[in-house]
């Protein structure tokens, strides 16, 4: 049995402006030990995707199923989530300056947290257990720092104590949304080497939210990609970046600046992400598509299988041929690459 | 491209000479004193040449902005020069600054906080025209809309308001508001920062076509490598208020001699699996120290894996290392050799942090 089964989750929400659709029908399942990467541009709903299977959207309307261990978190009693949250399933979240409470000490927000799903635990105990894991995640002195306020720690040594407080009671799933977005490179690389220490001695799965496509190729295993609530492109990390199918991912990589390709203009998605306020019928990406012709703003593609890879999933009607598919890219970028250059260069 | 190798010949547009830049910082005594001082830049020397584009990179606290602000004459410098088109104006008054402004321009990080929400885009992008006492009425809005289209915005949008624009759309309204005046030196501070990639893109370009079609001048300050190696010609690093590194940018990317460019470099993300799983990775352990008691000596030293005895006793000064070209300067006093690794120097993920952290 897998770890996490989300099967066809669709939220949305009701506003003054009209039903925000954020989610609309996403599955993925992820085991043990394993790390899920949730990548897309803002509002594309990956935040809400995993904030609704630990049950933080109030308010929402939700449907689909979210199986943790053969539990259906979306269904399940409060007593029994109680269980769950928190205690086997951990959460990091991007700002870990307001997800500290600023007037306690740390040792005491870690202990308050252990405790809580553990009420065996001696206050001495938990704060040991806490000191304990300061030191893992590389917090110096732990003993002494367990006594201090969130405004004495750095925003790196916060977010390690995110971690930790996520890591507390050994959770099976690990829920991490933009952990080190807020964070500098180097403090960033000592965050994700925590995780992935953490990970394999521990046998935690990870799903990690992020729109930096570097950090998702150094951590990984499988990628989503999400665009207007829907999964755009779900397939396992190399194929992600060197095989990818959807145009959306695509436009993601061109965006990028290369490395070593110096100072040159780079190539961005047209357009910006789509309001998932009544949207148009037809693919959600046709109107920022290069590819885009008659079927796509008619009908929304499904995610289906693509390149006889039963991992890779695109959702595109695009050929799901690996040759004719890199036939239609080589075509369109001869064709921009003429329609860029003047008279002699359009030759070709 | 631009006069990346121009060097020591041209007069740089702009100059900082040993500039330092300090802030009270704690309490204050009876008399009023500040009773520490905060070093945000510390003699800082940096020449950005006509056309080209000089990036700024490092961490959060180096006092890359503080270095910038003090250029744009944002903030009065504690000691040293700044210079601008051979003229040291360090010390003008507001009002003898005034023509120099509309020679220097700034955008800002935050697309959001830096236009006022209840003011239309036109009278925004129009401020510099009414501020300076140029254009009025008529030819004031055509000049407005005439900038709205340089910057790809719909010159119709004139009466809206910032909050009908998305995020990259309102940093094209500050770019618009900065090219305003037709200024020759541009300090984009954070231009892209809040932005997702594909927007990111749609501003870098417009930057990058601006420079080539007015001929502007950029100093570029991001926490980003792969942004800056992408619309620079040549890139300073900064570590706690001091320049510890400058060259081209393959100087910096292809031959870093400063165990920080190294490790900074290799902390950097980058999107193909098959580089970031076979490249070496140097996780760099503690934290930034306080810029109120900063080490002694080479600021980085209590990072630094190659760190010896003489490290911390005197400050390294920026020079050329051994075969480098002049503009290639390094402040190290055991700088890497071409192609040698950090690692081999670093025991085990060097997580633990050996010393304390910020307080």
């Amino acid at each position: 049995m897998r770890l996490l089964e989300v099967q066809d989750l669709r939220v949305s929400f009701s506003t003054d402006d009209g039903i925000v659709e954020a989610v609309r029908g996403v599955s993925f399942d992820l085991d043990r030990s394993h790390t899920l990467g949730i990548v897309g541009e803002s509002g594309s709903g990956k935040s809400v995707c995993t904030q609704t299977i630990v049950g933080l959207t109030r308010g929402a309307t939700v449907t689909g199923n979210a199986f943790f261990d053969g539990v259906d978190l979306l269904t399940a009693q409060p007593d029994e989530l109680r269980g769950i949250r928190g205690k086997r399933i951990g959460m990091i979240f991007q700002d870990p300056l307001s997800s500290l409470h600023p007037l306690y000490r740390i040792g005491w927000q870690i202990r308050e947290m252990i405790q809580a799903h553990d009420s065996s635990m001696t206050r001495q105990q938990a704060r040991t257990r806490a000191a304990e894991l300061l030191g893992l995640v590389g917090i110096p002195h732990p003993e002494e720092r367990l006594d201090d306020y969130p405004h004495q720690f750095s925003g790196g040594m916060r977010q390690r104590v995110m971690i930790a407080m996520a890591m507390a009671l050994n959770p099976d799933l690990l829920v991490a949304d933009e952990p080190t977005t807020a964070l500098d490179v180097t403090v960033q690389a000592q965050v994700l080497a925590v995780m992935t220490r953490l990970q394999r001695e521990f046998g935690t799965a990870i799903v990690l939210i992020t729109h930096d496509l570097g950090v998702v190729a150094e951590v990984a295993d499988d990628v989503v990609v999400m665009h207007a609530g829907v999964v755009m492109e779900h397939a396992p990390r190399r194929e992600t970046f060197y095989h990818h199918h959807n145009p959306y991912t695509e436009g993601l990589f061109d965006s990028l600046p290369a490395v070593g390709a110096g100072r040159r203009r780079l190539t961005p998605i047209a357009g910006t992400p789509p309001s998932v306020i009544d949207l148009p019928p037809g693919c959600s990406f046709a109107p920022r598509c290069p590819y885009a012709f008659d079927r796509c703003w008619v009908s929304e593609p499904p995610l289906a299988r693509v390149f006889g890879d039963v991992h890779h999933w695109s959702a595109c009607w695009l050929p799901a041929d690996l040759v004719a598919r890199t036939a239609i890219r080589d075509r369109l970028r001869a064709e921009t690459a003429a329609a860029g250059e003047t008279a002699e260069g359009a030759a070709s | 491209m631009t006069a990346s190798t121009a060097g020591s010949t041209a007069t740089p547009l702009l100059e900082a000479r040993a500039v330092s830049k300090e802030f009270p910082a704690g309490g204050t005594s009876l008399t009023g004193r500040a009773t520490e001082v905060l070093h945000a830049v510390d003699r800082v020397d940096l020449e950005v040449f006509p056309g080209e584009t000089v990036g700024l990179v490092g961490e959060t606290g180096c006092g890359k902005s503080t270095l910038a602000r003090c250029l744009a004459r944002l903030y009065d410098v504690t000691a040293g020069e700044v210079w601008f088109d051979g003229r040291d104006v360090t010390h003008l008054s507001r009002r003898e600054m005034r023509p120099l402004r509309r020679d220097i321009q700034v955008i800002f990080q935050d697309p959001y906080g830096s236009l006022n929400p209840r003011r239309r885009v036109g009278s925004i992008i129009g401020d510099a025209f009414a501020i300076h006492d140029l254009e009025k009425g008529a030819a004031r809005k055509a000049r407005v809309q005439e900038l709205m289209e340089l910057v790809g915005l719909n010159p119709e949008h004139y009466n809206r308001f910032p909050a009908d624009f998305s995020g990259g759309q309102r940093q094209r309204i500050g770019v618009a508001r900065a090219l305003a005046l037709r200024p020759r030196m541009i300090i984009c501070d954070e231009p892209v920062s809040a932005l997702d990639v594909s927007i990111q893109a749609q501003v870098l370009n417009l930057l990058i076509d601006l420079q080539d079609e007015l001929g502007l001048t950029y100093l570029f300050i991001t926490h980003d490598l792969s942004v800056v190696r992408h619309v620079s010609n040549r890139i300073a690093v900064m570590y706690l208020g001091r320049v510890v590194e400058q060259g081209t940018v393959e100087d910096i990317f292809d031959g870093a001699r400063h165990p920080y460019t190294k490790a900074l470099l290799s902390a950097l993300p980058t999107p193909d699996p098959d580089v970031a799983d076979s490249r070496e990775h140097v996780v760099l352990s503690g934290d930034l120290p306080s810029a109120v008691d900063p080490p002694s000596g080479c600021h980085f030293h209590p990072r630094c894996p190659r760190a010896r005895a003489d490290c911390h006793e005197q400050q390294p000064p920026l020079e050329p290392v051994d075969g480098d070209p002049v503009d290639h300067t390094t402040a190290c006093w055991h700088p890497l050799a071409h192609g040698e690794s950090l690692t081999s120097a670093v025991p085990g993920l060097g997580i633990p942090a050996p010393e304390e952290g910020e307080p």
